[in-house]
C-alpha cells in the first residue's frame, strides 16, 4: 500500500516528523515499512514558476526547437527574464511552466547548468513531468493550471506535488483495515497519541423505502449487505480532479474515468471497495447470487470467464454482469457516454472472495481487501462519500433513493479475564490500562464479572477468580476474535519494547537422540577422511533413472513428483542422493577442480505404493491418533541416506611422489567408516560382490548388517559415467542410514600384556574366491589365539598359473595368560590353512 | 718422595717412576685430544689403558717393589690410571655430543614443505550452524525433533491456523505434491516451514514440552543471489505451565547472544503469524557486521496461538507456550558476510572448506 503522508494529514494530526520516526511509529505498530520517500528532496536548487514572455522558433534542426524568455521573477537575483532552449511545444506565451535555474539537481542526478545548445545560451530547463520524477508523462512540459494561485519566482514544489513523502507499507494478512486512509491514520493517532478524524464518522442518511434500484439478494451469507444509489446526468466529458489523481497514482491506481476514479478513491480513504454501473447499460432488476457452474461472465481486464457455483455474481436480466466483490463485467462498466451512475457498496464473505480470485487468479484491490476483512457498517458511508463526490466533480442528480439490504449479524462479545495480558506476556498490566487499552482501538468494554455469561469467544480462556472484562470489538476489526487477539493488542499498544527478558527454568532434558549422534559421528569421520559436505538440491529430472541405468521394476523409479515445480525440467524427488551429488561434482570439475571427493547426508523420498489423498481433518479438536496415523501413512518414506562420490585422486601427487587416485576401494573403505563411525561392530558387517546400477557391475559391492543390505559401494558404471559426462573410475557410495540397527553396548576386550607370535602364510586360491571369505574362514580356523590378521599381499603370475591367486597374511597370535608357544602358534597357523584348504582348495604357496 | 728400593731392578721399577706415569699420563691426554670422532677414541683405547698400556704394566711392577714402597707406588699408579680414564672418558662425552650435534645438522629438512598428502575434508557450515544451534538449545534442556519433509498440508497449514481460505496460505509460495491417479489433490506438500514439527511434536508428546527443531523447508523462489526454493531452518517450541513473552525474550536473547557474541540483543516489531498471536518479527543487533554494527532482521516468534493448542489436544486453559524460528542460511550468511546464498548450496569444495570447520 502507497500513500502519500499529506493525505493522512487529513485524518491524523501528524506533527512534523522526521521521517525515520515516522517509520519507528509504523514499525512498532506492526506494519512493514518498505520505503519513504521525501519527495521534497528529490529534486534540489531552485525549481520555480515561470511565465513564459517571448517564444522564438528555431529551424534548421532535426527537429523544431524553441528559444524562450521566461519570466522568473527574482528568482535568477536579477529580475530579468530567463533565456532557456525548450524542445516541448505544448505551451503558449502567457502559459506557467516549471523551471529549474542553474544550480539545480534532477532526479537521476541530472546537474542542470548553463550552457550552449542549439547555437543559444540555455540557463535552465522547462520541466516535464517524467523530468520531475512524477510519472511517466513526457509528451509535453507541466503548464500549471490557470487557477492555481501562482507567481513567477515561487517554489515550484508545492503546486505539482512535490512537498509530499510517500510511504510504502506491507499491511500483514490479520489488518484489512490498515489498507486504507481510514485504517491507517487511526493506527498513526495511537502510536503518536495524537487526534484522529474518522472519515467515516458522518451523518449519512439512512436507507428509503423506494430502493435506489430492484436488489434481490439470494445468498444473505455470501452477501450480508448490499447498498446501492443512482446518481443522473453526470457529464461524462468531467474529469478527474487533479489531486485525485495524484493520489490514485500514488497508490499505483491508474485513473479511468471519473465514476471508476471516485470508487477507487473511495477504496483507499475507507477500505470499501465499491463498484459504479452504467445504469443505463444494466437491463431489469438485479439479483445477487452463487453462479450456475459454467456461466461465462467476461471481466473488465477483457477475460472471458467460466464461472464456478461457488463464484457470487451480481446479474440483471442478461445474466452475470459482475463477479461480485472481485471485478466488474464489460457490458455493464462506465463508459465514455456514460451519465447515469448506478454506485453499489456491499459486503462480502471474506473466504467466498478469496476463493474467487485464486480460482481466477484475479488478484485485486477489492478482492485483497475482502479477504484480509472490510468493516461491514461502511457501505452507507461510502456510497454517500462517492455520490458526493461525483456530483461535485462531474454534475448530475444524486437521487434520494438508497437501497440498503442489511444481514450483518451483530458482533459477540469476547470474554478476556482482566489479567489474562498479564499472564500471558508477564508485564503488569492493570485492569484499567487493559481496558484504556482495548477502548482505544475502538473496543467496547464491559466491566464486571457479572458478563460471564457472555459467548467466551470461539477458544475460550479461564477466567478463575479474577474480573472478566466483555469487550466487544469495533465493526473494522474482525480480526480480533479470540481473548489472544486482545492480548496482542494490549501489549503492541503498550509497546513490545516493554516485555522483560526472562529465562524460564530449564527442564531435565535428556540431551541428542542415538539417532542424532550417530548422523554427526558419520558426518565428522567421513570429513575427517577427507570428504567435503554439500547439501544439494533434491529435485532431480525424469530422465535421471534412466541415465543411472536403473531396471524397470527399480524401487528407486516411482518418485514423489511436485504439481507445481520450479523447473519442468527437475519435477521429482530424488529417491537417492547419487543424482543430485553426482550433479554437484559435475560442478566442482566444471570450475577446474581435479580431485572431488564429497559427501551428503539427507532424506530420500519413496511414495506410498497406492497411498490415496489423507483423510480430512478438522481443527477444532486434535485428530485421534488412528486419524493422524491414517493421514500419516500417506506421507511417503524418507528415510535418511548418506552417499560420497570421488573423481580425480584421493591423495594428491607431490614432492614426496605420485598421486593415489580415488576408486571402487575407496568408496567401499568410505561405507566401511560410516558402518564403524555409527557404532557397528565390524564382525556384524559383510561386503561382497553385487550388481546393482548405477555401479560397475564388476566393481560393486553390496554392504550388509547383520545380512541386511544397507547400502552399495564401489565404481560406477562406465556407461552411466559417459552419459552423465564424468571422469572415468568415478566411484560411489550410498548407504540407508535408516536401516542400520542401534548400536550395541560393546564388550571391553581383555588386553593381553603377553609376546604375541607373528606368522605370515601364502595362501593360493582360485581367483573368483573373495579374499573377504577366505580371511572369515581363517579367523574361524585359527581359533581364539589369533588376535589379528592382515592381508597385506595379492598377486597373479604365471608361476601361480592361471585363474590363481596368492593372498598372503600376516597373522598375529597371542594368548591371554601366559607367553605363546611356537609350536602352539604354528599349530592354531596350520589349523587355519587346513580349513582353508578344506573350503576353498587353498594351498600355501611354497609348500 | 724417597726411593729406598733402588736397588732391585732400576729399569722395572722407572715405570713407577712419577715422571715416568706424568709422561704417561701426558701422552694419553695428547692422544685423546687428537681423536676425531668417537670411533677414533675407541681406537686408542687399548695404548692407553689396555693390558699393555703404560698404566697397566707400571701396575704390575707394583708386586716387584719392597713391601714399603707398594703403598706409595699403588697410590701413585692408580691417580694415574683415573687420569687416562678421566681424559677418555671427558674426551668421549665431548665427541660424543659434538657427534650428536653434527648429525642434527646433517638431518636438517626443510619444514616447510607443503603436506597435504591427505587433504582435509569438511563439514557443511550450514549443517556445522544447525548442530551449534541444537547443542546451545539442548544445554537449555530442549531435545531436537525432526519431522518429514513432503509433509500433511494440514500439519503445515490447517493445524498451525492457517485454514483452506485464509490468506497467508496463499503467500506461502507452496510446492504441492501432484496428486495420485484418480484423487483430487495429494493432500502433501514440501513442508513451508519447520512449524510442521510444533504439530508432531505436540501430537506425540505431552507438556512440558521444550524442542528445537532445525531442518530443510521449501518455497517457490526462484534462485537468485538472497532467495533458494531450498533452506534451513531452526524454529524453537516451549509449552508449559505459565510460559509468558518475557520467556520468549529471555530466550531470544541468549540466543542472540550465542550467535552474534556478547555485544548482542534483540528487538522486537509486531507482526502476524496465523499460528502465534501475540506475534513479532525480530531483529538482532550485531556489532561485529562487516558492514558495521547494526540491526539485522532475523526471524519470527510469539504465543503459540490457542487455536494450535487446541488443533493438537494441549488444553490452552491450562498450558501456554512460546515458538520462534529463524533461517540458517540467513543467520549464516550475516555472521561471516555471504554475500550469494547460491554458494551454501552449490556444493564448491572451495567454499566449504573455508567455511566448514568447527564441527
Amino acid at each position: 500500500m502507497r500513500v502519500s503522508v499529506s493525505w493522512l494529514r487529513e485524518y491524523v494530526d501528524l506533527p512534523d516528523l522526521p521521517t525515520g520516526d515516522l517509520e519507528q511509529a509504523l514499525v512498532d505498530l506492526g506494519i512493514e515499512v518498505e520505503s519513504i520517500v521525501d519527495l521534497r528532496e528529490t529534486v534540489t536548487g531552485p525549481l520555480v514558476v515561470g511565465e513564459v514572455l517571448e517564444i522564438e522558433e528555431l529551424t534548421g534542426f532535426k527537429k523544431p526547437i524553441r528559444f524562450c524568455r521566461v519570466d522568473v521573477g527574482d528568482a535568477n537575483g536579477t529580475g530579468e527574464p530567463q533565456e532557456i532552449v525548450c524542445g516541448a511545444r505544448n505551451f503558449a506565451p502567457g502559459d506557467r511552466v516549471v523551471v529549474i535555474l542553474p544550480g539545480g539537481v534532477l532526479p537521476g542526478n541530472f546537474a542542470i547548468g548553463a550552457r550552449k545548445t542549439y547555437g543559444r545560451n540555455s540557463n535552465g530547463m522547462i520541466c516535464s513531468a517524467k523530468e520531475l520524477g512524477l510519472g511517466d508523462d513526457h509528451s509535453g512540459i507541466i503548464v500549471l493550471p490557470p487557477y492555481l494561485p501562482a507567481r513567477p519566482g515561487d517554489d515550484a514544489r508545492p503546486l505539482v506535488g512535490l512537498d509530499d513523502v510517500v510511504l510504502e507499507l506491507e499491511i500483514t494478512p490479520d489488518r484489512g483495515y490498515a489498507l486504507s486512509l481510514r485504517g491507517l491514520a487511526r493506527e498513526l493517532a495511537h502510536a503518536l497519541g495524537v487526534g484522529f478524524q474518522d472519515p467515516a464518522q458522518r451523518p449519512v442518511p439512512g436507507a428509503t423505502a423506494e430502493p435506489a434500484w430492484p436488489v434481490e439478494v439470494r445468498d444473505p451469507v455470501g452477501c450480508d449487505r448490499f447498498a446501492a444509489r443512482l446518481v443522473r446526468g453526470v457529464d461524462p466529458t468531467a474529469a478527474t480532479p487533479e489531486w485525485m489523481r495524484q493520489r490514485l497514482t500514488v497508490a499505483g491506481i491508474r485513473s479511468i474515468s471519473l465514476p471508476v476514479d471516485i470508487t477507487n478513491y473511495v477504496m483507499l480513504c475507507l477500505g470499501q471497495p465499491m463498484h459504479a454501473f452504467d445504469a443505463d447499460r444494466i437491463s431489469g432488476p438485479l439479483v445477487v447470487r452463487r453462479a450456475e457452474a459454467g456461466e461465462k461472465l467476461t471481466t473488465l481486464d477483457g477475460v472471458a470467464r467460466t464461472l464456478s457455483d461457488e463464484d457470487l455474481v451480481i446479474c440483471d436480466d442478461t445474466g452475470p454482469i459482475s463477479l461480485a466483490a472481485v471485478m466488474g463485467g464489460e457490458t455493464s462498466e462506465v463508459v465514455a457516454g456514460t451519465t447515469n451512475v448506478l454506485f453499489e457498496a456491499a459486503h462480502w464473505d471474506p473466504a467466498t472472495v478469496g476463493r474467487t480470485a485464486r480460482r481466477h487468479k484475479l488478484f485485486s484491490e477489492a478482492a485483497k481487501r475482502w479477504e484480509r476483512g472490510v468493516d461491514p457498517a461502511l457501505p452507507l458511508v461510502a456510497l454517500d462519500f462517492a455520490v458526493g463526490l461525483l456530483h461535485a466533480n462531474g454534475g448530475g442528480t444524486a437521487g434520494a433513493e438508497i437501497l440498503d439490504i442489511d444481514h450483518v449479524r451483530p458482533r459477540t462479545p469476547v470474554a478476556l479475564p482482566a489479567d489474562l495480558p498479564s499472564r500471558r506476556v508477564g508485564v503488569n498490566y492493570p485492569a484499567d490500562r487493559v481496558v484504556a487499552l482495548l477502548e482505544q482501538v475502538g473496543c467496547t468494554v464491559v466491566r464486571g464479572a457479572d458478563r460471564l455469561a457472555e459467548d467466551p469467544g470461539e477458544v475460550g480462556v479461564p477466567a478463575g477468580d479474577g474480573e472478566v472484562l466483555s469487550v466487544t470489538p469495533p465493526s473494522w476489526r474482525p480480526d480480533l476474535t479470540d481473548p489472544a487477539d486482545l492480548v496482542e493488542e494490549v501489549v503492541r499498544l503498550d509497546g513490545y519494547d516493554r516485555v522483560p527478558s526472562v529465562l524460564p527454568a530449564a527442564p531435565a532434558g535428556r540431551g541428542l537422540t542415538w539417532q542424532q549422534q550417530r548422523r554427526r559421528a558419520v558426518a565428522r569421520s567421513l570429513a575427517e577422511r577427507g570428504y567435503v559436505e554439500v547439501l544439494s538440491h533434491p529435485f532431480v529430472s525424469t530422465e535421471l533413472a534412466d541415465q543411472l541405468g536403473l531396471p524397470a521394476d527399480d524401487p528407486r523409479r516411482p518418485a514423489v513428483r511436485l504439481a507445481n515445480p520450479l523447473s519442468e525440467e527437475e519435477p521429482l524427488m530424488r529417491t537417492s542422493l547419487l543424482g543430485p551429488l553426482l550433479g554437484t561434482l559435475k560442478r566442482n570439475i566444471g570450475r577446474g577442480q581435479r580431485d572431488v571427493a564429497i559427501y551428503e547426508i539427507g532424506a530420500v523420498f519413496h511414495p506410498r505404493p497406492g497411498a490415496g489423498a489423507p483423510p480430512a481433518m478438522g481443527v477444532d479438536r486434535r485428530p485421534t491418533d488412528e486419524e493422524f496415523a491414517a493421514a500419516d501413512a500417506v506421507v511417503p518414506d524418507q528415510p535418511r541416506h548418506v552417499a560420497t562420490v570421488t573423481a580425480g585422486d584421493l591423495e594428491p601427487a607431490g614432492w614426496w611422489g605420485a598421486g593415489r587416485p580415488a576408486g571402487w576401494a575407496d568408496a567401499v573403505a568410505a561405507g566401511r567408516d560410516v558402518l564403524a563411525a555409527a557404532g557397528i561392530p565390524a564382525d556384524r558387517v559383510t561386503v561382497r560382490a553385487a550388481e546393482h546400477a548405477p555401479w560397475h557391475p564388476g566393481r560393486c559391492a553390496e554392504l550388509l548388517v547383520d545380512d541386511e543390505v544397507v547400502g552399495y559401494a564401489g565404481e560406477l558404471h562406465p556407461v552411466v559415467l559417459a552419459t552423465l559426462e564424468l571422469p572415468r573410475r568415478t566411484s560411489a557410495m550410498e548407504l540407508n542410514l535408516d536401516a542400520l540397527p542401534a548400536a550395541p553396548l560393546v564388550a571391553g576386550p581383555v588386553i593381553s600384556t603377553f609376546p604375541p607370535a607373528l606368522i605370515d602364510v601364502a595362501l593360493v586360491v582360485d581367483s573368483s574366491v573373495p579374499a573377504a571369505e577366505v580371511q572369515r574362514t581363517l579367523v574361524e580356523g585359527a581359533g581364539p589365539l589369533l588376535e589379528d590378521v592382515r592381508l597385506f599381499d595379492v598377486y597373479a603370475s604365471a608361476q601361480l598359473g592361471t585363474g590363481r591367486k596368492s593372498l598372503a597374511y600376516k597373522l598375529t597370535f597371542r594368548a591371554p595368560d601366559r607367553t605363546l608357544a611356537g609350536e602352539e602358534a604354528v599349530a592354531a597357523r596350520d589349523a587355519a590353512v587346513a580349513l582353508a584348504a578344506q573350503r576353498f582348495g587353498a594351498t600355501l604357496r611354497g609348500a | 718422595m724417597s726411593y729406598r728400593n733402588d736397588p732391585y731392578d732400576p729399569k722395572q721399577v722407572a715405570l713407577l717412576d712419577p715422571a715416568a706415569l706424568a709422561e704417561a699420563v701426558a701422552d694419553a691426554e695428547q692422544a685423546f685430544a687428537a681423536a676425531a670422532d668417537p670411533d677414533a677414541l675407541t681406537a686408542l683405547r687399548p695404548a692407553h689403558l689396555g693390558d699393555r698400556s703404560p698404566v697397566s704394566l707400571a701396575r704390575r711392577e707394583i708386586g716387584a717393589l719392597p713391601p714399603a714402597a707398594k703403598s706409595d707406588a699403588g697410590k701413585r699408579v692408580n691417580e694415574a690410571r683415573r687420569a687416562v680414564e678421566a681424559a677418555y672418558t671427558a674426551r668421549q662425552e665431548v665427541l660424543e655430543r659434538e657427534q650428536a650435534a653434527r648429525v642434527l645438522v646433517e638431518e636438517r629438512v626443510d619444514v616447510t614443505l607443503p603436506y597435504d598428502r591427505r587433504p582435509r575434508g569438511a563439514r557443511h557450515p550450514l549443517a556445522v550452524l544447525m548442530e551449534q544451534i541444537s547443542d546451545l538449545f539442548v544445554g537449555m534442556g530442549y531435545e531436537v525433533a525432526e519431522g518429514p519433509e513432503v509433509e500433511l498440508e494440514w500439519s503445515n497449514f490447517d493445524a498451525l491456523n492457517i485454514g483452506a481460505d485464509h490468506p497467508a496460505r496463499g503467500l506461502m509460495d507452496t510446492f504441492h505434491i501432484a496428486a495420485p491417479p484418480g484423487a483430487d489433490g495429494s493432500g502433501l506438500v514440501l513442508r513451508t516451514h519447520t512449524s510442521t514439527v510444533q504439530v508432531r511434536t505436540m501430537l506425540s508428546r505431552r507438556p512440558p514440552i521444550h524442542v528445537i527443531v532445525p531442518g530443510r523447508v521449501y518455497r517457490t523462489d526462484e534462485v537468485d543471489a538472497t532467495h533458494s526454493p531450498v533452506f534451513h531452518q531452526a524454529e524453537g517450541l516451549v509449552v508449559d505451565k505459565g510460559i509468558t513473552m518475557a520467556h520468549l525474550r529471555g530466550t531470544l536473547d541468549h540466543f542472540a547472544r550465542a550467535m552474534f557474541g556478547e555485544g548482542a540483543k534483540t528487538r522486537w516489531r509486531p507482526h502476524y503469524f496465523p499460528f502465534t498471536e501475540p506475534s513479532a518479527e525480530f531483529d538482532v543487533w550485531f556489532p561485529e557486521h562487516r558492514d558495521g554494527p547494526q540491526w539485522v532482521e532475523w526471524g519470527g516468534c510469539g504465543m503459540v496461538n490457542p487455536r494450535v493448542l487446541r488443533a493438537c489436544g494441549i488444553d490452552p486453559e491450562v498450558y501456554s507456550g512460546f515458538a520462534f524460528g529463524m533461517g540458517i542460511e540467513r543467520t549464516l550468511m550475516v555472521r561471516h558476510g555471504v554475500s550469494d546464498i547460491r554458494d551454501l548450496f552449490e556444493g564448491d569444495v572451495r567454499f566449504t572448506r573455508a567455511l566448514g570447520t568447527g564441527a
